[in-house]
């Protein structure tokens, strides 16, 4: 976007200056031009892009949690590699979403306080435990699946290093989905006590997943402005319905069922109709009452703070290190 | 082949006990960094357990007394600076070693060339941290010149000579001590002065004799893999 770049001081966004920026940004919203860091942007847009960003980050470094719940248990070494190097890959993916989210004006370490303070969110779907080795794989199936159905609209999102971000995150959630999938489907083709385990999974683990898409339409507080601004592309239900129509023939691959007796082809809409989400336990989780709120937000506090130490020190060691070359330079 | 299977224990068991840091690191980077350690250390026991057998068999079937490990490497991780005092000793270690190695021709030559490459980085890590926590503060002072001293003894095992390893151990030592004098120096640390052989609790881990942590670390890592005989996964 260059339409109204260079007008990005506060002073210069007052009266009718600021109208002539506003109509600028809704005229490069309107052409489909990403907007830049530099470039004016309105103060609640930025606002609802650091809430979303920062919920974001959050979530994949939450999200570290119940697949590293396994890591000391996973079953072969071909899968403790594979899981090892996608929690890898959530903290990679945390980095670059904090990145992009400084690009707003704010800083890791402020929305780290705010998540460890419970002022931001992350995900609901990761407030679930991780029970076997098979929820390993539901995890990689349908939550990265739904994350996906989510995530891949955002690449298109308005705001540039966000969208930006949401590529190179793809990419690598896609990999972890496909493993998600083989993972369960290894299972499924493999003795009773596995094919129920990766039954047991799919069951505990499909209707949080559908959860993952927000408040049915007519509750969703961000989404009118938002889809006028162009971050959000579809609705949380047409996500949803896009979301089971993918699952179905995939779990009918996995041999596997997904637990909803309403689950059925409609042919009129080119769908699937399913079941009624339980809003009122998706309420529950968000509220912090979920199965392992408590627990997923006590780890990471702990980590942070028993870790306190550990960035001190190499912050000390820093600051001993530019002092020393400031005076070998004076010294020169 | 004894060597191959003594060096890819060393490499899994560390793989493991850097695994279990996941989700509690100090800070993002060395998330990503911690796991990318550890999954350097677990492609290379993969390699070097393919030249033995099946990898699965070998890694989730074998009881305590038959892992060939030095012990240093089972050491539960403590708090960040015993976690890298672990690494320091163990990747100035390897990194003489797969060097060593790389240039003989046994099987295991080409694995140890393209392992070195790795080590060279997690050494190189090892050694950042080392000096960030040993010329850090008061406090990261203290805790790493104790992980450094408590880890002292599980150091002479390292150079032990190990049936079938065709790299000349006292080279090895005389290598690795200067290197690590030479960084404990640079970090404002003393080097510790304690034996680093001898006694039941140091030492003998490539004799499949063990530390007490090893067992427990083994009975989570294997449970799952043992409760499905014969399953595929």
């Amino acid at each position: 976007m260059t339409a109204v770049a260079g007008g990005t001081s506060a002073a210069e966004g007052a009266g009718s200056g600021e109208d002539a920026f506003l109509a600028a940004f809704d005229a490069a919203v309107a052409a489909e031009e990403r907007i830049e860091p530099r470039d004016w942007m309105p103060d609640a847009y930025r606002a609802t892009l650091v809430r979303q960003m920062a919920q974001h980050a959050h979530s994949e470094i939450i999200g570290m949690q119940p697949e590293a719940n396994w890591i000391t248990r996973a079953p072969s070494l071909r899968r403790k590699a594979i899981l090892m190097a996608k929690v890898q890959d959530e903290a990679g993916h945390g980095l670059y979403l904090y990145s992009a989210t400084e690009t707003l004006g704010t800083g890791r370490d402020e929305l780290l306080d705010k998540l460890h303070a419970g002022r931001q969110k992350y995900s609901s779907i990761f407030n679930y435990p991780t029970l076997t080795w098979a929820d390993v794989g539901a995890i990689g199936w349908l939550v990265d699946g739904a994350a996906i159905t989510n995530q891949v609209p955002l690449c298109r999102c308005s705001y540039g290093p966000y969208a930006r971000a949401m590529i190179r995150i793809c990419k690598e959630e896609s990999f972890h989905q496909r493993q998600g999938f083989e993972l369960l489907l290894a299972l499924s083709e493999g003795t009773p006590e596995q094919h129920a385990m990766a039954q047991d999974a799919v069951d505990r683990w499909w209707w949080p997943s559908l959860m993952m898409f927000g408040p049915p339409d007519g509750e969703s507080a961000h989404s009118a402005q938002s889809t006028a601004w162009k971050i959000k592309r579809f609705s949380n239900d047409e996500l949803r319905q896009r979301f089971v129509d993918i699952c179905v023939p995939q779990a009918e691959a996995l041999g596997l069922t997904l637990p909803d007796p309403d689950l059925r082809w409609n042919e009129e809409k080119g769908g699937h109709d399913f079941g009624t989400v339980d809003w009122s336990e998706f309420q529950a989780v968000l509220k912090g009452n979920g199965p392992c709120n408590e627990e997923r937000i006590t780890q990471r506090r702990r980590a942070h703070e028993d870790g306190a130490w550990v960035r001190d020190a190499a912050a000390a060691y820093a600051a001993k290190q530019a002092a020393g070359s400031d005076e070998k330079a004076v010294a020169a | 082949m004894s060597a191959a299977l003594a060096l890819a224990d060393d490499a899994l068991v560390l793989s493991h006990r850097l695994g279990e840091w996941a989700g509690h690191a100090p800070v993002l980077e060395e998330e990503v960094a911690l796991a990318n350690i550890a999954l350097d250390l677990l492609g290379q026991a993969r390699s070097l357990y393919s030249l033995v057998g099946d990898e699965d068999e070998l890694a989730y079937l074998r009881e305590e007394r038959a892992f060939r490990n030095v012990q240093l490497v089972e050491q539960p991780n403590g708090d960040f600076a015993h976690t890298f005092a672990r690494q320091l000793y163990f990747s100035a270690y390897q990194l003489p070693l797969y060097r060593a190695l790389a240039a003989t021709d046994s099987d295991l030559a080409p694995l140890a060339a393209k392992a070195a490459k790795e080590v060279e980085y997690h050494l190189d890590h090892a050694r950042t941290w080392t000096l960030r926590l040993g010329d850090g503060t008061e406090e990261s002072h203290a805790r790493m010149q104790r992980a450094c001293t408590a880890l002292w003894k599980f150091t002479g095992e390292l150079f032990q000579p190990v049936e079938g390893l065709e790299a000349d151990p006292a080279a090895l030592e005389a290598e690795w001590l200067v290197d690590i004098r030479e960084v404990l120096e640079r970090a404002t640390l003393t080097l510790p002065d304690g034996p680093r052989l001898g006694g039941w609790a140091a030492g003998a881990g490539r004799q499949g004799l063990h530390t007490e942590p090893f067992g427990r670390m083994l009975a989570e890592m294997q449970h799952l893999h043992r409760s499905h005989p014969g399953a595929t996964w």
